[in-house]
């Protein structure tokens, strides 16, 4: 593996470009260098490992059961990428993928724009592999912008990039696999959490039985039981929690609840929110990707052919970012999407194509085992994603509420991208990357109609801002230089 | 004849609920007549909701100014119009000159305009352009300043018009799409994938996809499909009021409220009008962000966080197609404002509803005829 470290660095032009180095960019990228494709990976960390294995080279987190075993598998993934000739741009951002000028030789090309240390370029790839993974599904309560009110998941990076665990009486609350896994971690990491409420929905376990069979024998039930063994010991579980509010002025003082018929409060100093991960289809959603809607996930997850190949020639998608299948699944979907790739340059015939994939397909069968159970059991309810209360925030950035929007859609305003232009939902910094899901679901929910008829956000790019200074630096491309020239 | 067009057999059928589409339907409906407006998305899909929302008298085409002129009045009091402020400010547009010799050709431009009878702009020196614009580069000498021009937010504004036209009667029919058009008889059959319709007068106002109603009337134009692109900051410390332009070299620059400032200037995406889709270039948007990095300093370490392209239709001599049809009765057009028919629009619908209920109109529009490319 070569790694760089500045813009001027780079080819014109790769075979293969993947964005994100977690469990599905490191196997994609060592796929495609594999077949002798000049790939290059990059990455917005100073290391390889994406979310879930983040900071595995890095962490100053030692003693291995802290984060436990599950993580320490991605060693392998981070070794098979350094054995490899693919090249690693690490502390690198892509901010736009979007077709190449027309009149290039193969119709798939895009140009891509990149970022390293403040200064930008263009440049080409000839297929895309975006594994931009999942983010936490947003999590509206009254007060869940207050200081002291985080995501589970930031809390998790924070110790595992920096070992940091958070201080004073800490409440954790929402609901899934993850939520478990994360307390069990920070609990391990010295963190004091006394009280965990879970907003499973209760009813949810009787859908959710029809697909047991298949979670009795996946590798889930092993370690989904050990860590609610884990979890009932030295701490309070509340189930069934149906409506939560963070309190407090300045800072997040107290954490209000119901569970059954029962209101309790409770001083915390810390409160960690997470209620499962969605796949991120920001870029996606930008690139111009034909995305459907999950009823099972509730989110949009883009629509993708065997090999991962979305509705836009040349990209494709892998790992959580095509749709939610946790880490194993997502190393697998790399590299069926990269042999898919090295098949559309003519690097592999259809046939040996097919017979790398078949085994890497049967583990992927296995290792999808038992989600389905889990998709079920953990669909978040409805008070949780569409804020009942009117003064609850949904958008962060412009600080609009459940009740702004409801009002504005009884003014006739049908979808997200009209209702940007009223009430700027959607329209900061983040620009709706945040709080896309939720405005859909309650643009919906407020008209009595499916998510799909309402649709998404369009985001547009940058993907992620650039200054105007590296904008107006960018170098001149060798295509515009020859325009010039002739 | 009932289905997705509700009831009646409407007097006007306007195709196309842009900006100008909305107004002349509105203003249609002001004068008493039955309108049906026919969209093939929702209105404002295109330039109309996603333009930069200058509403600038400045620096426009004499053969424009009436027309300007008339909307510039109507923007001054859009609340009385469609219940809605659109989002209207006015505080100036200034035309910076970024040298001595464009200060010069600014002079004599101003100096025609009087002669013309047209004083809404005013030639500035350094000083005042200081005042108006602190942070413009110290090496400007000067520039021309329309005070009453402003900027308004564009798809709040033409769904305004579109809410207060539906309230006086008009019927939208969105995701419509029209195939066709035909005489029959006195009247127009408009064929659509939704079924037919008739009426006695047809509007095209159909943006960048109005060179097709053209040519099916059997009056083709050299429609150009383009897709100006823009582009919006973060917010910055607030430090301009006036919306500023330029002329050598293309931008235009506006600061909101809020602080976020929009990029644009008329650099061209790619625009693929048959899947209503843009394709940005960035090497061009770097250019658009180098002119402001030399002219505006302060703007140097702003993040950039949204471009965008919206798909219109330029004429080749970038004036509007306004007026009646040169051989059908019946038939007006309504299309090509060549990127800057936003604030146009108000006026241009009062316009058109007046030459439809009236058979003409006192507002000079003499210029932008059709016949000008089919006779």
């Amino acid at each position: 593996m070569k790694t760089i470290k500045d813009v001027a660095s780079l080819s014109e032009c790769y075979d293969l470009l993947i964005i994100g180095a977690g469990p599905a960019g490191m196997v994609a990228a060592a796929t495609g260098a594999e077949q002798g494709l000049s790939t290059l990976l990059i990455d917005e960390n100073p290391a390889p490992g994406g979310q879930i294995y983040r900071g595995i080279t890095t962490t100053p987190v030692a003693a291995k059961e802290t984060l436990g075993a599950d993580y320490w598998r991605g060693t392998d993934l981070v070794h098979a990428l350094t054995a490899s000739d693919a090249v690693y741009a690490p502390e690198t951002t892509v901010w736009s993928v979007g077709p190449a000028a027309e009149g290039t030789s193969d119709p798939g090309r895009m140009e891509v724009g990149v970022s390293v240390g403040g200064a930008a370029r263009l440049i080409q790839a000839r297929q895309v592999i975006a594994a931009t993974g999942a983010l936490e599904r947003p999590f509206p309560i009254p007060g869940w912008t207050l200081p002291g009110v985080m995501t589970a998941g930031g809390a998790q990076i924070a110790l595992k990039t920096s070992g940091l665990v958070p201080d004073g009486r800490v409440v954790v609350a929402g609901s899934g696999p993850l939520l478990y896994l994360l307390t069990a971690q920070l609990r391990a990491a010295g963190a004091t959490i006394s009280v965990m409420l879970d907003t499973t929905p209760l009813e949810n376990w009787g859908r959710a039985i029809r697909h047991a069979s298949d979670f009795l024998r996946s590798p889930y039930l092993g370690k989904g039981l050990k860590l609610l063994l884990g979890a009932e010991r030295g701490m309070r579980i509340v189930r069934g929690v149906t409506a939560i509010s963070a309190n407090g002025d300045s800072q997040v003082k107290s954490v209000r609840f119901r569970h059954g018929s029962k209101e309790e409060e409770l001083p915390c100093d810390v409160l960690l929110l997470h209620q499962g991960v969605v796949p991120n289809i920001n870029l996606a959603n930008a690139v111009g990707c034909a995305l459907d809607w999950d009823e099972d996930q509730l989110t949009w997850v883009p629509q993708t052919d065997d090999w991962y190949e979305t509705s836009v020639k040349g990209f494709a998608i892998a790992g959580d970012g095509a749709g939610i299948g946790g880490a194993e699944s997502a190393a697998l979907r790399g590299r069926i999407a990269a042999l898919g790739a090295g098949h559309r340059l003519g690097r592999l015939s259809a046939n040996d194509r097919d017979q790398r994939a078949a085994p890497v397909r049967a583990e992927l069968m296995r290792a999808s085992r038992g989600r389905r159970f889990l998709d079920v059991l953990y669909r978040p309810a409805k008070a949780f994603r569409i804020p009942k209360a009117d003064d609850t925030i949904v958008c962060r950035c412009e600080e609009v509420t459940a009740g702004k929007l409801r009002e504005t859609v009884a003014l006739g305003v049908t979808g997200p991208n009209q209702m940007k232009s009223f009430l700027r939902c959607g329209m900061g910094p983040c620009q709706g990357r945040l709080c896309g899901l939720t405005v859909t679901e309650l643009i919906a929910d407020a008209r009595g109609v499916p998510p799909t008829e309402v649709g998404g956000y369009r985001l547009r790019p940058p993907i992620k801002p650039i200054t105007l200074g590296e904008l107006a630096a960018l170098p001149k491309t060798p295509a515009a230089i020859k325009a010039v020239e002739r | 004849m009932s289905s997705v067009f509700g009831g009646g057999a409407p007097d006007v059928i306007v195709i196309g609920a842009g900006i100008h589409g909305c107004s002349t339907a509105l203003h249609c409906a002001k004068r008493g007549l039955k309108v049906v407006v026919i969209e093939k998305d929702h209105a404002g899909r295109h330039s109309s909701g996603v333009n930069a929302g200058g509403v600038r008298q400045l620096a426009r085409h004499v053969a424009e100014i009436p027309l300007s002129a008339y909307s510039m009045e109507l923007w001054h009091r859009i609340e009385d119009l469609v219940d809605d402020d659109c989002g209207f400010t006015s505080d100036g547009q200034v035309l910076v000159a970024e040298d001595e010799a464009e200060y010069d050709s600014f002079r004599a431009r101003v100096a025609e305009l009087n002669s013309l009878g047209f004083s809404h702009e005013e030639l500035i020196d350094a000083r005042e352009l200081r005042r108006l614009v602190p942070a413009v580069a110290e090496s400007c000498p000067g520039g021309i300043v329309s005070r009453r021009d402003g900027a308004a937010l564009p798809f709040k504004t033409t769904q305004a018009f579109r809410r207060k036209a539906e309230i006086l009667g008009v019927r939208f029919c969105e995701g419509v799409r029209v195939t066709g058009i035909q005489a029959e008889g006195s009247s127009w059959m408009v064929s659509t994938d939704a079924g037919a319709i008739r009426a006695a007068n047809v509007v095209n106002a159909a943006g960048a996809w109005a060179d097709r109603t053209a040519a099916d009337l059997g009056e083709p134009v050299p429609l150009e499909v383009i897709a100006p692109m823009l582009m919006i900051t973060a917010r910055v410390e607030h430090f301009i009021k006036p919306v500023v332009i330029l002329r050598s070299r293309k931008l235009s620059f506006k600061q909101f409220s809020n602080g976020t400032v929009l990029i644009g200037g008329g650099y061209l995406g790619r625009a693929l009008r048959d899947q209503n889709i843009t394709v940005l270039d960035w090497a061009k948007l770097a250019e658009n962000a180098k002119t402001v990095w030399d002219l505006f300093p302060i703007m140097r370490g702003a993040a950039i966080v949204r471009a965008w392209a919206g798909i219109e239709g330029r004429m080749p001599d970038d004036l509007p197609v306004f007026g009646k049809s040169r051989i059908h009765k019946g038939i007006f057009h309504q299309f090509g404002f060549s990127a800057h028919g936003f604030q146009l629009g108000p006026g241009a619908g009062a316009v058109m509803a007046e030459l439809i209920a009236t058979g003409n109109t006192n507002t000079p529009i003499n210029g932008l005829g059709i016949e000008r490319f089919t006779a």
